[in-house]
């Protein structure tokens, strides 16, 4: 009987320890990948990387290809990007937040807005080049690819934008209220304002997906070799992982080095804008606590 | 929030001046916009896709068991390229699945608050990064070791794109997971405990379970992330489309051959230009029933605990 007893409580004991290990094991196994990721990235990327890479526009020969134009390209689509999806973005998280009636079309859009951000990017870029390329006759420019960009992080958007309203406290509006204040002024004086930090985090967040996107772009604007400075929205353009994908897909081990850089500057832009957003969102933190 | 709150002014529309009323209406537009984006993708997909059906039967589109639309003779069968999404998806799931619910259960049952709060933004990390840049990692890190292992393996496998596809998916399982798991009432685990339970058997028989709703949610979803991506699939499981059951053989998936056709300008009203919206539609149909599913759990799981 006691025998038994000891024989199941080591194993209960071991079988603890065993799916412990295993936990463990499963979290390391992620941040080991992301670790191998990095340095492999950093050790081939590290000889490519000078001020050419970053001032020469794309060339045949490895030691002279540089990412000006793609570098240009990816500011200018997610400036155009951040500016055409932000009022978009903010009007309909502020409809669904603080006006929307529960009803059937509120819940279809809330369901609408789930769908849209699993729609794969490359169907946004298909969605662009069927309707702003080819339907609208954008053509294969800067804006098309940005009004493509800011269809697909609308969705981001707007949650992020809803998250932030959220977070303002209820007593806040009802104080307003009870002063007399029209909701629109309760909107656009209480809530909005102490809204904005957390809105803005969501919109640089949404920018910096928009930079990393490769997918949508290519359907947009294909592989092109850019050696010009794009100056309007009309112009043609490339970006920063299109010249990266460029770049991989060519057999030759140069290119793979450069790619490695490339991958670095593209890390180094989304880290500056990711700092940029937890910057925004520690001062969006300290005023609530206030 | 624990008592329904009543938006707004007492009666609909009360004291809006006409230009109050004007953005009350934009701001119902702009909201609206959503939905008109999902049927802009949707007539976009159709219209072209509809011309292609003209000159393609849907039957040879569904059943035909070839595509070779570049080069004759010319078969139109989207199967191959089916297969080799699902394929690719498969294996990343086999990777995601253990290693995501691993880290939430880890997360959400046993680490100190201290270290969840290391662990989860590096985690989240892997999810920021650009599909471009796994892409890269797939074709030159992954596959050179991929091919020491199997000699007979051709650069271009569908093996190095799903399992690091499947590292890519890990922060959508392990983040959905664990916010599933947190909800779980702590109730239900003192319960356990009360009755003599050890850690890992709460973690195993209580909390899992009672999230298993939310969890398949959140493998659902990362499922459709998988069959959606574009770039690691375009850079490292290569362009030969091929019905196939041997991942260490060169296969092409949907998204891989939308942007193949892609990086060459294609003229406008070519049936080539054409082919990738039809494969679109039917990429579009998967990734959308993968989703539903996915939306009917999480809101299934949200209303299992509002009552607790």
């Amino acid at each position: 009987m006691r025998t038994r007893d000891i024989v199941r409580a080591t194993r209960r004991k071991f079988a603890g320890s065993l799916l412990l290990s295993l936990f463990i094991l499963s979290t390391a196994t992620a941040m080991i990948a992301l670790a191998l990721l990095l340095v492999d990235v950093a050790n081939k990327g590290a000889p490519w990387l000078s001020w050419h890479l970053v001032t020469n526009y794309p060339s045949r020969f490895p030691k002279q290809a540089g990412l000006r134009s793609a570098l240009l390209g990816s500011i200018w689509i997610a400036g155009l990007t951040g500016a055409i999806c932000f009022p978009i973005g903010v009007g309909a998280a502020v409809y669904l937040h603080e006006y929307a009636p529960k009803n059937r079309l509120t819940s279809f859009i809330n369901l609408n807005i789930f769908n849209l951000s699993g729609v794969p990017s490359i169907v946004y870029g298909l969605l662009g080049l069927g309707l702003f390329v080819d339907l609208l006759a954008l053509g294969r420019s800067i804006i098309a690819g940005a009004l493509t960009m800011a269809l697909l992080v609308l969705p981001t958007v707007i949650v992020a934008s809803r998250e932030a309203l959220a977070a303002v406290p209820e007593g806040h509006r009802f104080g307003a209220y009870a002063l007399g204040a029209s909701q629109w002024q309760v909107v656009r004086r209480i809530v909005l304002p102490q809204a904005l930090p957390g809105i803005l985090t969501g919109t640089v967040l949404a920018m910096s997906r928009a930079i990393g996107e490769a997918a949508p772009m290519i359907a947009v604007s294909a592989l092109v070799y850019i050696t010009f400075d794009p100056t309007s929205p009309l112009d043609r353009f490339t970006v920063l992982p299109i010249q990266i994908f460029n770049w991989v897909s060519r057999p030759q081990a140069d290119f793979a080095g450069l790619a490695a850089a490339g991958i670095i500057v593209l890390l180094i832009v989304l880290l500056a804008l990711n700092a940029t957003a937890i910057l925004l969102r520690n001062k969006y933190q300290r005023r609530v606590r206030e | 929030m624990a008592y329904a709150v009543r938006r707004g002014p007492l009666r609909k529309g009360h004291g809006e001046k006409p230009s109050e009323r004007i953005i009350h209406h934009l701001l119902f537009l702009s909201a609206v916009s959503s939905i008109l984006v999902l049927f802009a993708i949707l007539a976009t997909l159709a219209y072209q896709a509809i011309e292609f059906f003209e000159e393609v039967s849907i039957v040879e589109f569904l059943t035909e068991t070839r595509w070779t639309p570049l080069f004759q003779p010319q078969y139109f069968g989207v199967l191959p390229l089916v297969a080799g999404t699902l394929w690719v998806s498969f294996i990343a799931l086999v990777v995601a699945v253990p290693i995501g619910l691993g880290s939430a259960i880890f997360l959400s049952e046993y680490s100190p608050d201290r270290v969840r709060r290391v662990i989860k933004p590096v985690l989240e990390v892997l999810a920021g990064i650009p599909t471009v840049v796994y892409g890269y990692f797939a074709l030159t890190f992954v596959t050179p070791i991929l091919m020491g292992i199997f000699p007979d393996m051709i650069v271009f496998n569908a093996l190095s794109a799903g399992l690091v596809m499947g590292i890519m998916i890990v922060p959508m399982v392990s983040s959905l997971s664990e916010d599933a798991m947190i909800a779980v009432p702590q109730l239900l685990r003192e319960g356990a405990y009360a009755l003599g339970a050890k850690r890992h058997e709460v973690a195993t028989r209580v909390v899992v379970p009672t999230a298993l709703s939310g969890i398949v949610a959140s493998i659902i979803l990362a499922m459709s992330r998988a069959v959606g991506e574009t770039m690691i699939v375009s850079i490292a499981m290569g362009s030969t489309p091929k019905l196939t059951f041997n991942p260490l053989e060169s296969m092409q998936a949907m998204t891989a051959y939308i942007t193949q056709i892609s990086l060459g300008e294609v003229p406008f009203g070519t049936l080539e230009y054409k082919t990738i919206f039809a494969v679109g539609i039917a990429l579009f149909a998967i990734v959308f029933i993968v989703n539903l599913v996915g939306y009917y759990l999480t809101k299934r799981y949200t209303e299992l605990y509002s009552g607790l």
